[in-house]
This record gives structure tokens, C-alpha cells and sequence, in this order.
């Protein structure tokens, strides 16, 4: 079979020998077909997981220490141990919505080998006991949806899903559901609203995780697609093969999408916790520095809602404890960098204008100030704003995240690091994440924003006339 | 004359039965009565109503909520164009504006020949590839002014109709499962015991 590798196909694979847990088929063009995936170690896992049984793979998992790569970096072990006991029937829902601005991973995951993801499915619900799957992939992904329906019927004819499972007694469907355009149906409980023909608005909290009250008002696993990508990994070679990898805290690797205004953009699977944003940035093996020699202004470093950093903190390594403390967090893995020749006010704007549009409107906060949020900007990049107005985004930032907003720390403005997480108002992150958008471009970049404004008119008084 | 054809229906009737309640199917199909008519009826609500017993009203509830749902006529080909940051930072304003030019018509509008509809539209998943767009779905990367052009010429003479279907197909192969190996999906009121392959209750904690 060919193994040529070109940049056209595979945005995900480099050349290096650092470890590759979940891209370790990108090299082949066919990574996605039933038979390089069987030529390739494949179900494996699921062969050694019936082997030892449930209870026992769900020890692994959660030795494995594997955090929730969807964003919040919760354990997956831990996740799965919050089913209520003898509640039936428990579901997986699979959280292939990826839309978060700059994240590139789980469309690259399920389009490249959608085998390993089923099989991480079907570990998954061996070991936590769910006895339904969903696999719900974001709708404008078609080639992804071909591609898993044919791994699925595939799978399914080759009898590793459906009923009596390689001959066991471990029986699952794995159905393959559609999305149809709605960013926040990425949060769980959303996604479970739309799973369910609802319009995709979260829901109320507490009960806070769909594992005790989810689908149908049943136990429910959420997990993010790369998350169950590692789970044949873990089954075929053990956690302490997948511990050895990466940091203490953050073990294993982490896909990676590096865009915006570098030498080599792309998707890369980087060792957890032990790799520095300079390392991605600049290294070799990685994105190989700024455009036309440019230099570096700005940097995103966890998707669209994550507060900004400067290059001050390029030293800081991938790890959420470390970006949390600098005033940010790791969110979805999607690093999106700025050269000097950015207008910083333009690009804040399409991120505010990204969450003022995917509000679903249940909480006023969110939808009143993101797009209030969204018109004071605009005035501004327009030229039609005065210096109120940048003063007037903060308030209204206020009414979404009250208190202190995470910053990072610049030593040009003597400013120090205010610390991730933020309060919030709202019942999920879409509108804190409008409000975070344009508050630390604001707040490191403000000469920027005061150039294009001009000032507000003085208060006039007229006086009364005598008499 | 918009509701699902028999051959449809049939699809329908498959796709409702792997879900434990039939409302769970409404998305899919409203992307398989889209598929049908290019867009989502009047008639077709109805019909989904009639086939998930649920009233038209809910239907329309929940259609309205996602953005790939669309109520009137579109293009034949639908060009999303992103404009969120990543794409921003390497030429989507300009890609927007060439795209708006070629075709003379504003984003969010339709040639008058029916046959390109242009959006501007939000992350598409690709943001190591900017500035990228998307027809019908199909990604596109890379593109710069002369790729769209030639997009377009390809597009009008029916180069690309092989790779890009009319609006409305998302995935050309839907999953197929076997009736002999189909589990089954039923309503969790009516399940009682835990799966085969959990012999006690087993503690994940
Ligand atoms: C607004 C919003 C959008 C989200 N979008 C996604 C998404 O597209 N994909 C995803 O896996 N998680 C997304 N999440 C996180 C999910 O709510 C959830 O935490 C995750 O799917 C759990 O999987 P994990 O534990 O494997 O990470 C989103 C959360 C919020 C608040
Ligand atoms: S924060 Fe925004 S998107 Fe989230 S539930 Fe509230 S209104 Fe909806
Ligand atoms: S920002 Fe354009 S694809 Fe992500």
C-alpha cells in the first residue's frame, strides 16, 4: 500500500519520532480503511479489554490519569465512576462537535482513522457499561460522516460492533448522528438537548454531569473525540505505557492546531506538559517561527474563548495548571499566533462577533451583552467609536464576569497575571467567552483600540436663563 | 409533494428505529428531507411531524435553531466563506470581498441564476489551512482569488459535479446497520436489568 507523505493530505503528520498515540496511522494515506487499520495493531485494544474484563479497564482508564481533551480536562476515569450505580440503561454520547475558533483536531481524527475512535467507543462503553453509543459529529463535516459510516459498516460486518461482540457477551450499537450547525451544542448538556430533537440550548445546572442525569434522564458519558482516541492505546499497552508519556499531571499527548501567522501551521501531536510555547511556536519540528521574518505580537493559546498571551509567556509549557496561573488555560488545543502586522482590534472583533452570534439566547447576560459587546465594537473598528465606549465594553464585560477577568502579565505594561477562572453569570461559557475575547486584547493592547477612537463629547450644561 | 418519497420514507424508518425515542431522529431527518428538496418545506415539517408524532410546531422549533436548516431556496452551491480569526489573520476579509465581486451579489444572497449562494460563515474546522471555505459542506483550503475563480468556472461547466453534490447531500454513504446485528434501541423505561457483559453491579469508583 503507498505510503507517500505529503503535506496535501495529512496536516496532521510530521516527521520526528516524538510519540504519536492517536495520529500514529496519519502516515498512511489509507489510515481510514478497515484493513491498514487491522494491519496496524488495530482492535487490539478491544481484544485485550474483553480480555480482562470491565472492571479492570475501567482501572486502567482511570490509572491512566487521561483528562477530557474537549476542553475542560476533566479525568475520564473519574467521569465515568459518577454513573450512579444500578441505573439502566447508560449511554455514550460522543462530542465530535468541534467548532471552537482555531481548533483543528477531532475532524482530522475521525476523517484519518475512524476505526481507532470506534474502537475507543467500544472500550469505553465495555468499561463503563453503556449499552448505547452516539456518535455525534458536527454537521458540516461531510467527508468525516462518509468516512465513519464506512468504517461502521465495516465494523459491524467484521463483528466488532453490534450484537455478541467478537463472540462475547458485550453487545453495542454505535449509531452515527448528524449535527446541523450550532456551535454551543458542543457543551454536553446541549449536545444532549440536540441528541434528543431538542433546539441545542444547555441545560439548567445542577445536576451538573450528564454521567448521573443525561440522556433521556439517564446516566450519560460525554466524552470528546480524542479523549476516546486514546483509549486503544491504553487497552492494547497498559497505563503505565501511557503515564510514561508527558507529565505527572498531564500524561500522554495532545493534539495540537498551530494557525494564524507562522512558517508551518498544522495540527501536530505534541507530549503533554513537557512542550513550551516557544518549542511549538519556533521549533523545528513543529511551526519554525513567525512569517516573513516577522515578529511575534500576540498568541491564543487554547482556542477562541481562552484569554490572550504575549510573548512573555512563550516559556510557559503546554500544561493547564501553568496556563491557568499565567491567565489563561489550554482549552481545545488550538494555538492561534499574531505577527506584528495584526490589527489587534479587527481580530478580537471576529471572535466577539463568533459568540455574539452562536448565543442560544437562554441566559440574558450572553445574549443582551454579547451583543452589546459586539455593536460597541464594531462602532469602534469602524471608526464611529469615542473613548466611553472602550471603557462601556468593560462594563458590560462586567455583567457576564463579574469581579476580576484572567490576564496574562506583560512587563511592557507592568501588568502582573491575574489568574484563570473567571465568575460567571451565565450557564455556560459562551458568554463569558465574548466578554474574554475582546477583555485581554483590551487590556494589552489598549493603544490600539484608543487610536481608533476618538473623544467622547464633554458634557455640556446650559445654564437657565435669570429670572 | 415535498414529503419524503418512498425511497426516503424507507431510509426514515431505518434511521428512526436506532433511537430509543422517536424525536431523536427529527435532525436527520431534516437533513434527509433537505437532501430531497434542496431545502426544508412546509410539507416535509408536517410530514416528519406525522412519522415522530410530534406536532409541526416542534418541528419548526427546532429546525429554526440550527443554521445548515434553510427555509427558502438556496443555490445550487452553497459557498461559505470564514471569516473567524484564523482565517481572518490570513485573508478571509479579502477572499469575502473577491468572492462578492466575481459573483455580484452580497454575502448572504443568491445569483440570480440559482446557481451560488455566499455566507459568511464561522470556523469550519480547518484553521491551519486559511483562509478556507467551504461548498456545500466540501472543504476547501488554501484558496486564494484565482482558486476561487476557477472554482467557479468548474463549478458552472460541471467539472466538479462528480466531487460536490447539489445542496442538500452531506454525507453520500449513510451507515447501514444489518437487522442480524442491530442491537436494538430500546426505550429506557422499558429496560430493567444492565447489560449482558456487567454480571454484578460492577463499582467504577
Ligand atoms: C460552549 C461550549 C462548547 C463546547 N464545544 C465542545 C466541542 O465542540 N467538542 C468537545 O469535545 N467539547 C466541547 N465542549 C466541552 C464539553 O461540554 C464537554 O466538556 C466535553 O465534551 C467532555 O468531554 P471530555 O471530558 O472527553 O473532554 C464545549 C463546551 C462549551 C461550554
Ligand atoms: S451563556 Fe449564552 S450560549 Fe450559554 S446558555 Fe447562556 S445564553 Fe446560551
Ligand atoms: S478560523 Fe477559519 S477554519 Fe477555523
Amino acid at each position: 500500500m503507498s505510503k507517500a507523505i505529503t503535506r496535501e493530505y495529512t496536516p496532521g503528520f510530521y516527521e520526528g519520532d516524538r510519540p504519536k498515540i492517536v495520529t500514529s496511522r496519519f502516515e498512511y494515506e489509507d489510515s481510514h480503511t478497515i484493513e491498514r487499520f487491522e494491519a496496524t495493531g488495530g482492535y487490539e485494544g478491544l481484544k485485550a479489554a474483553l480480555a480482562m474484563g470491565p472492571e479492570a479497564m475501567a482501572g486502567e482508564v482511570k490509572a491512566s490519569t487521561l483528562l477530557g481533551r474537549g476542553g475542560a480536562g476533566f479525568p475520564a476515569g473519574v467521569k465515568w465512576g459518577f454513573t450512579p450505580q444500578g441505573v439502566w440503561p447508560r449511554y455514550l454520547v460522543v462530542n465530535g462537535d468541534e467548532s471552537e475558533p482555531g481548533t483543528y483536531k477531532d475532524r482530522l481524527l475521525m476523517e484519518r482513522d475512524p476505526h481507532q475512535l470506534i474502537e475507543g467507543c467500544l472500550i469505553a462503553s465495555y468499561a463503563a457499561g453503556l449499552s448505547q453509543c452516539f456518535l455525534y459529529v458536527r454537521g458540516e463535516m461531510p467527508l468525516a460522516h462518509e468516512r465513519i459510516a464506512k468504517a461502521l459498516d465495516d465494523a459491524y460486518a467484521a463483528g466488532y460492533v453490534g450484537k455478541n461482540i467478537l463472540g462475547s457477551d458485550f453487545s453495542l450499537d454505535i449509531v452515527l448522528h448528524w449535527g446541523a450547525g450550532a456551535y454551543v451544542v458542543g457543551e454536553e448538556t446541549a449536545l444532549i438537548e440536540s441528541l434528543e430533537g431538542e433546539r441545542g440550548m444547555p441545560r439548567l445546572k445542577p445536576p451538573y454531569f450528564p454521567a448521573a442525569v443525561g440522556l433521556y434522564g439517564q446516566p450519560t458519558i460525554v466524552n470528546n473525540v480524542e479523549t476516546l482516541a486514546n483509549l486503544p492505546f491504553i487497552a492494547a499497552n497498559g497505563s503505565a505505557a501511557f503515564t510514561s508519556i508527558g507529565t505527572e499531571t498531564s500524561p500522554g499527548t495532545r493534539m495540537v492546531a498551530i494557525s494564524g501567522h507562522v512558517k508551518r501551521p498544522g495540527v501536530y501531536e505534541i507530549v503533554n506538559g513537557s512542550t513550551s510555547f516557544r518549542d511549538i511556536i519556533y521549533g523545528d519540528e513543529f511551526c519554525q517561527g513567525i512569517r516573513d521574518g516577522n515578529e511575534l505580537k500576540a498568541f491564543v493559546p487554547g482556542g477562541g474563548s481562552a484569554p490572550w498571551f504575549l510573548p512573555d509567556q512563550l516559556d510557559i509549557q503546554f500544561e493547564s495548571k501553568q496556563a491557568g496561573a499565567a491567565g489563561s488555560m489550554l482549552g481545545s488545543g488550538a494555538v492561534m499566533v499574531m505577527d506584528d502586522t495584526t490589527d489587534i482590534p479587527e481580530m478580537a472583533l471576529t471572535l466577539v462577533r463568533f459568540y455574539a452570534h452562536e448565543s442560544c439566547g437562554k441566559c440574558v447576560p450572553c445574549r443582551e451583552g454579547g451583543t452589546w459587546l459586539l455593536r460597541i465594537l464594531e462602532r469602534v473598528c469602524s471608526g464611529h467609536g469615542t473613548d466611553a465606549d472602550l471603557d462601556q465594553l468593560l462594563e458590560v464585560g462586567q455583567s457576564i464576569c463579574p469581579g476580576e477577568m484572567p490576564h496574562a502579565s506583560s512587563e511592557r505594561l507592568g501588568l502582573e497575571a491575574v489568574p484563570f477562572p473567571y465568575k460567571m453569570t451565565t450557564i455556560c461559557f459562551v458568554g463569558p467567552s465574548a466578554y474574554a475575547s475582546i477583555h485581554s486584547p483590551l487590556t494589552l493592547f489598549r493603544d490600539e483600540f484608543e487610536a481608533k477612537v476618538v473623544p467622547a463629547p464633554k458634557r455640556v450644561s446650559i445654564p437657565v436663563a435669570a429670572g | 409533494m415535498s414529503r419524503l418519497t418512498d425511497a426516503n420514507l424507507a431510509i426514515a424508518r431505518d434511521i428512526i428505529a436506532r433511537y430509543p425515542r422517536k424525536k431523536s431522529a427529527l435532525i436527520p431527518l431534516l437533513h434527509l428531507t433537505q437532501e430531497q428538496n434542496g431545502y426544508v418545506t412546509d410539507d416535509a415539517m408536517r410530514h416528519l411531524a406525522e412519522l415522530l408524532d410530534i406536532t409541526p410546531a416542534e418541528v419548526i422549533g427546532t429546525a429554526t435553531f440550527y443554521e445548515m436548516f434553510k427555509f427558502e431556496e438556496v443555490g445550487t452551491y452553497v459557498i461559505n466563506i470564514c471569516q473567524t480569526m484564523s482565517c481572518a489573520l490570513l485573508g478571509a476579509g479579502a477572499l469575502m470581498h473577491h468572492a462578492e465581486e466575481k459573483l455580484g451579489i452580497k454575502a448572504g444572497s443568491t445569483t440570480a441564476d440559482g446557481m451560488f449562494t455566499i455566507e459568511a460563515a464561522e470556523c469550519q474546522a480547518a484553521c491551519t489551512e486559511a483562509p478556507t471555505m467551504q461548498v456545500n459542506y466540501r472543504h476547501q483550503y488554501r484558496v486564494t482569488t484565482e482558486d476561487f475563480d476557477q472554482m467557479i468556472d468548474d463549478l458552472r461547466s460541471g467539472a466538479l459535479s462528480g466531487d460536490i453534490p447539489p445542496h442538500g447531500t452531506l454525507g453520500r454513504n449513510r451507515q447501514n446497520i444489518p437487522a442480524d446485528k442491530f442491537v436494538g434501541a430500546p426505550d429506557p423505561d422499558d429496560v430493567t436489568e444492565g447489560p449482558a457483559w456487567i454480571p454484578v453491579k460492577v463499582d467504577n469508583s
